[in-house]
């Protein structure tokens, strides 16, 4: 029983990670119809930057953190800039292609600078809680209790502004809105600026359990995704729901077969795309 | 047939100049032959019918490994291991295709990673003991014909040129026939095809297949016919490669077969280039821009050149 228990944890607390990234997608996806395939790379820049950050003298660990999100939301708006916009028109496949290739040049960039794996301290707590049996690292409490509150900084930010009511109409309906005035040239980047922010968030999160190198990137986004589809690409409580079934399946999956954990992960991947692709939550925020 | 012979001077005439001292410039040729023959088989499937596939260095690596243990683990004749590695990825293509072909657009790219990342994963596990995990399989025999082994450098090169001839005579038959319309309806429209009653999956399924039996047939090649002997899961089948592929395609022009044989030879130059001016560029090792240049060939290709940048012959986009 504790044992079930304890992976059900673990799978809650890298579950809230999947589910962040997955909010990214459907924010990005809703403002310009497209999957950024770049959206793992956010994750991992924001985990590799706050490492870097927090090696120069003088700067204290919050500093490191809030510096490098804000510059991860930054590289979210030049990808929109640089990447996307001038593309618009072109067709989805055309797009995918684009942000693989956005992808690539993050990915591999960081690789120039540094091949190595690094590790972030933990946040400070007591070592674990233990739970009927279950132990709770700090960190998992962390993780669940920092993602839950971006998530519903977002959502109240989606419902109650006029700049996310704005990017709710959006995701309903592009052309209504750009034919009421409304200048949605900023809002996409905004989007990715936004989406790159959680993605960040969730690489700092991440680190102190996992460890974090310029290739974590793909497999993150792709569980990510996986959450994503999931809950019903475009839905943000389906998201946060798919995200965590994704984690939990794939912790108690990785207990059974020891040594296939990336095959079965991928698996289920395939099994959602193939069985749901409108998700279990199909609809939108 | 003017495209032909053209290709026929391109890979032979590297024969008589090389042959003496420069037999590594040759063996790039040959690697080029390879990714070449990949870049064909994936330019039939993204190029002509639209579909992506980021898992096209799983077939590759697919017919590479099936090629390699079939000469190191089974010790059979390479060549019945070549039709091993053109018939075991075309048997794994249609059985992820079958659910596969099914999706569109980004559901597909992600598919497609997922298998190209499972079948790198299960290869690098080493299941069975059969893959040699992450340090690969050695001491490959090469190909022979009664009496004569390939493996030389000169003759791995003849060897490799005529299958890509053979396989670019095939690939242009196939886009000039009536299936080849209808692959490029496809790409125009689904829905239209869809519409005259044809069975839009069952065509993307025999594309899909086709073109991993012929990705496949690279990677057989290559287990056989590149010089180390040596094939491991990082070289022959990872998502970087896969990515490659498509960016030797793009930057040739989708729907131009010559153009992807030639963005296949720029790609295959790139690192070379790279390398030779490594230590001349501070801070950096240009070794390690190599996927960025990728990655920013295909964002600059697909903004300002979408028909891409080599379009010799083939049809407009």
């Amino acid at each position: 029983m504790s044992e079930i228990l304890q992976y059900l944890i673990s799978g809650i607390g890298i579950g809230t990670i999947y589910a962040l990234i997955a909010t990214g997608f459907c924010l990005t996806y809703n403002t310009s119809g497209i999957i950024n395939f770049a959206q793992g790379e956010f994750v991992m820049l924001g985990g590799m930057l706050t490492v870097g950050l927090s090696q120069v003298p003088g700067l204290s660990m919050n500093a490191a953190v809030a510096i490098s999100i804000a510059l991860t939301a930054l590289i979210g708006v030049a990808v929109e800039r640089i990447a996307i916009r001038p593309a618009r028109g072109a067709g989805l496949t055309t797009l995918i292609i684009i942000t693989i290739g956005v992808s690539f040049v993050i990915k591999a960039l960081t690789g120039a600078v540094t091949k190595d794996e690094f590790v972030l301290p933990a946040l400070p707590g007591p070592n674990t809680h233990l739970f009927m049996g279950a132990s709770i690292p700090a960190q998992t409490v962390w993780i669940i209790c920092i993602g839950a509150a971006i998530v519903i900084g977002l959502w109240l930010f989606l419902k109650y502004t006029l700049i996310g009511t704005t990017l709710r109409a959006m995701a309903e309906n592009r052309q209504a809105v750009s034919n009421l005035g409304v200048e949605s040239e900023t809002l996409p980047a905004l989007s990715f600026a936004l989406s790159a922010a959680i993605g960040a968030a969730a690489g700092v999160l991440i680190t102190p359990i996992t460890q974090m190198s310029w290739l974590k990137g793909t497999e993150l986004g792709l569980k990510g995704f996986c959450g994503a589809v999931l809950g019903g690409m475009g839905s943000i409580p389906g998201a946060v729901i798919g995200g965590l079934l994704v984690g939990i399946a794939e912790t108690t999956g990785s207990a059974l077969f020891s040594g296939y954990k990336e095959v079965i992960a991928f698996s289920l991947v395939l099994a959602v795309l193939y069985t749901k692709p409108q998700g279990i939550m199909g609809g939108r925020l | 047939m003017k495209a032909t012979l053209l290709l026929v001077v391109f890979l032979f005439l590297p024969c008589l100049v090389f042959m003496g001292n420069h037999t590594y410039y040759l063996s790039l040729m040959t690697m080029g032959s390879m990714y070449a023959i990949v870049a064909l088989s994936l330019n039939l499937l993204l190029g002509y019918t639209g579909q992506i596939s980021l898992c096209h260095a799983a077939f590759y690596g697919i017919g590479a490994y099936a090629a390699a243990m079939a000469g190191v683990n089974f010790s059979l004749n390479p060549w019945i291991g070549l039709a091993a590695a053109v018939i075991c990825p075309a048997l794994v293509a249609f059985v992820v295709g079958f659910p596969t072909v099914r999706l569109r657009e980004h559901y597909l790219a992600m598919a497609t990673l997922g298998i190209g990342m499972i079948v790198y994963a299960v290869l690098r596990a080493d299941p069975f003991g059969a893959t040699g995990g992450p340090g690969g399989i050695f001491a490959i025999p090469p190909l022979a014909v009664p009496g004569y082994a390939i493996s030389s450098d000169v003759s791995r090169h003849v060897t490799v040129s005529l299958v890509l001839i053979a396989v670019f005579i095939l690939c242009r038959s196939v886009v000039g026939s009536r299936f080849g319309s209808l692959m490029q309806a496809i790409h125009e429209s689904q829905n239209a095809v869809v519409s005259l009653g044809i069975d839009v999956n069952m065509v993307k399924l025999k594309v899909f297949v086709a073109s991993a039996a012929l990705a496949g047939l690279a990677g057989g090649l290559y287990s056989y016919c590149s010089p180390l002997a040596y094939i491991n899961p990082d070289d022959a089948a990872s998502v970087m490669l896969s990515v490659k592929f498509i960016v030797m395609v793009v930057i040739g022009g989708t729907m131009s077969l010559a153009g992807g044989i030639a963005g296949a030879f720029a790609i295959t130059w790139l690192p070379e280039l790279l390398r030779a001016a490594s230590g001349k560029v501070p801070m950096v090792n240009p070794a390690d821009l190599e996927a960025v240049i990728y990655g920013a060939v295909l964002i600059a290709t697909l903004i300002y050149a979408p028909g891409g940048l080599f379009r010799i012959g083939g049809h407009r986009a």
